[in-house]
């Protein structure tokens, strides 16, 4: 099937006075329809950059964006317009019209699209309702909190019935329980509506939480992509593990020689690997770190161990556990 | 001195002064609005349109308002006043009178409220544009909901300035027979030293403004929604 969008080659720069940034170069991938498809990269990556290149807030300098087959770049203004009701965007402040009444709010894209009055306000409380903040439909933005702000923004772009929505760090600027909340909403809405994703983000919880795959930009450049649990269990660039670890932030604390991660899926997990390498080898390994993440349905557990300093029985293990179908990496490059 | 022919004489000249300052107010937001709204839209931080012709064109607009509002800004209002006389004997009939300083009182407020929404309007959050942009919104759409919704308290902040200010402008008037309460200040306070008269006539001008001005805030506070 014809992926919903696909990016071809996309160059961005900006020209400041006395340097060119290249805020994406040279991109190319493809989104299916129904995914949830996360872009991650640290802050200054150019994520929100290319976010807003899908619906052309943000002209790309060269290459294509294609939504549904049809060139962005060529679209008349109000072919563009037209298209833009396709693509919801929800954004890291939210962006509502603070002067109006929740229920306005999600009216006006309703507005846009010709349907006033009482059906318009119909829908919107129907909306409101799906969202769960019917009760505060003539509240006002200011009146609520950053969840439900984000809410709002979500029962309003869902008023014209989007095939995309774009997340723009949607949730970056919530606390982590209400973070919870808002994705589940997102996992809700693309399973309910059929709503194809793009979800921004730096943060890799985020991803783990709802996406299926994934793309990595570094510097402006897709370092790597592929389904979440992929890059869980492999990531192949420095950029991709860097964001793995960031999660686990105490890791950067810990130094030492024979520092690897593990992550096992699935079966693995209730196998007693830790436990049967120590018997086998007499030799203790340290735990420094280890949870169970759920990535798209299946748990995922994640392990950074230190190994006995010699180096034999040391590369031994980490081939005893490679054996195991377990994703093993030396971390020792990039910790500490 | 002081009889109830003045005291008439003062009550017609705050009539008078009112009906200056409002109607000027209202023909200078006629002009001064749109203006101030196509400078924000044309500006290169505005909101751009989609083709490189377009932009082109909104350059060009650009231009010409920052141009316009710039010169009429520069020249002094008691210069401005003489200046107009010609289309202002044309539009109202005559250059003198409360009803002709209205056509100058236009002239000089329109730029300066171009200026004054053109600010107001910049103050919207960029994002909030944005995101109507996001849904497919025309400028137009931007410019009636999103725009003068969100900045309308500053707006109605920018209208107790003007007001202030044309009043301010309307006293200015009197020194070339102007009418209103500014022509007798100087009516009588300058050239008849009957300063009493100008005391009052000041007395009144600071209660106007006064008024005005905590109208126009408690309406703007009334209005917002933002807390």
């Amino acid at each position: 099937m014809e992926p919903i969008i696909r990016v071809e080659h996309l160059c961005k720069t900006f020209d400041g006075r006395d340097n060119t940034v290249h805020a994406a170069k040279d991109i190319s991938f493809d989104i299916e329809r129904g995914d949830i498809f996360g872009i991650i990269g640290l802050s200054g990556a150019g994520k929100s950059t290319l976010v807003r290149c899908l619906n052309l807030l943000e002209k790309p300098t060269s290459g294509k964006v294609l939504v549904d087959g049809k060139d962005l770049m060529t679209l008349s203004g109000k072919e563009l317009r037209l298209m833009r009701r396709d693509i919801g965007m929800i954004f890291q402040h939210f962006n509502l019209l603070m002067q109006k009444s929740v229920l306005d709010n999600v009216c006006f894209p309703l507005k846009i699209n010709g349907i006033k009055g009482e059906k318009a306000k119909k829908r919107a409380m129907e909306l409101l309702e799906t969202v769960g903040l019917s009760e505060k439909a003539h509240a006002y933005p200011s009146q609520l909190s950053g969840g439900q702000k984000q809410r709002v923004a979500i029962a309003r772009v869902l008023a014209n019935n989007p095939k995309i929505l774009l997340c723009d760090e949607a949730t970056s600027a919530l606390d982590p329980q209400t973070t919870k909340s808002i994705l589940s909403l997102l996992k809700e809405i693309n399973e309910k509506y059929g709503i194809t994703i793009v979800v921004i983000t730096h943060e890799m919880s985020v991803v783990q939480e709802i996406c299926r795959h994934v793309a990595v930009l570094d510097h402006g450049e897709l370092a790597e992509s592929g389904t979440v649990q992929e890059l869980f269990r492999a990531p192949k660039t420095d950029a991709a593990k860097k964001l793995i670890l960031t999660g686990t932030e105490q890791i950067e604390r810990m130094h030492g020689e024979y520092l690897i991660r593990v992550t096992f899926g699935g079966q693995s997990s209730f196998e007693p690997v830790i436990g049967n390498l120590v018997l086998e080898y007499k030799t203790p390994v340290n735990i420094l770190y280890a949870d169970t993440k759920n990535i798209d349905g299946n748990a995922e557990g994640e392990m950074i161990l230190q190994l006995p300093e010699v180096k034999e029985t040391a590369d031994r293990m980490i081939k005893d556990l490679k054996a195991k179908n377990l994703g093993v990496e030396v971390l020792d490059h990039y910790v500490g | 001195m002081w009889d109830s022919s003045m005291t008439i004489m003062l009550l017609e000249g705050t009539r008078d002064t009112l009906y200056m300052t409002l109607l000027a107010t209202f023909f200078g937001y006629v002009f001064g609005l749109p203006m101030g709204i196509a400078l924000m839209v044309t500006a290169k931080d505005g909101i751009q349109p989609n083709s490189k012709a377009g932009q082109r064109v909104y350059a060009v607009i650009y231009k010409i308002l920052d141009v316009i509002v710039n010169i009429t800004r520069s020249i002094p209002f008691l210069i401005l006043l003489i200046l107009v006389i010609p289309l202002t004997k044309l539009i109202v009939g005559k250059s003198y009178g409360s009803a002709a300083t209205i056509v100058p009182l236009t002239i000089a407020a329109a730029p300066f409220i171009a200026r004054m929404v053109e600010s107001s309007l910049k103050e919207v959050d960029r994002g909030v544009i944005e995101a109507a942009q996001s849904m497919g919104a025309s400028t137009g759409r931007i410019i009636w909901s999103v725009l003068l919704v969100e900045a309308r308290t500053s707006l109605l902040v920018g209208v107790t300035i003007a007001i202030g200010t044309i009043l301010g402008y309307s006293a200015m008037a009197g020194a070339v027979g102007g009418g209103g309460l500014g022509d007798i200040a100087i009516r009588y306070g300058y050239y008849r030293y009957q300063t009493d008269v100008m005391l009052v006539t000041i007395v009144i001008l600071v209660l106007l403004v006064q008024i005005l001005q905590s109208i126009g805030m408690m309406l703007s506070k009334k209005l917002d929604r933002r807390r």
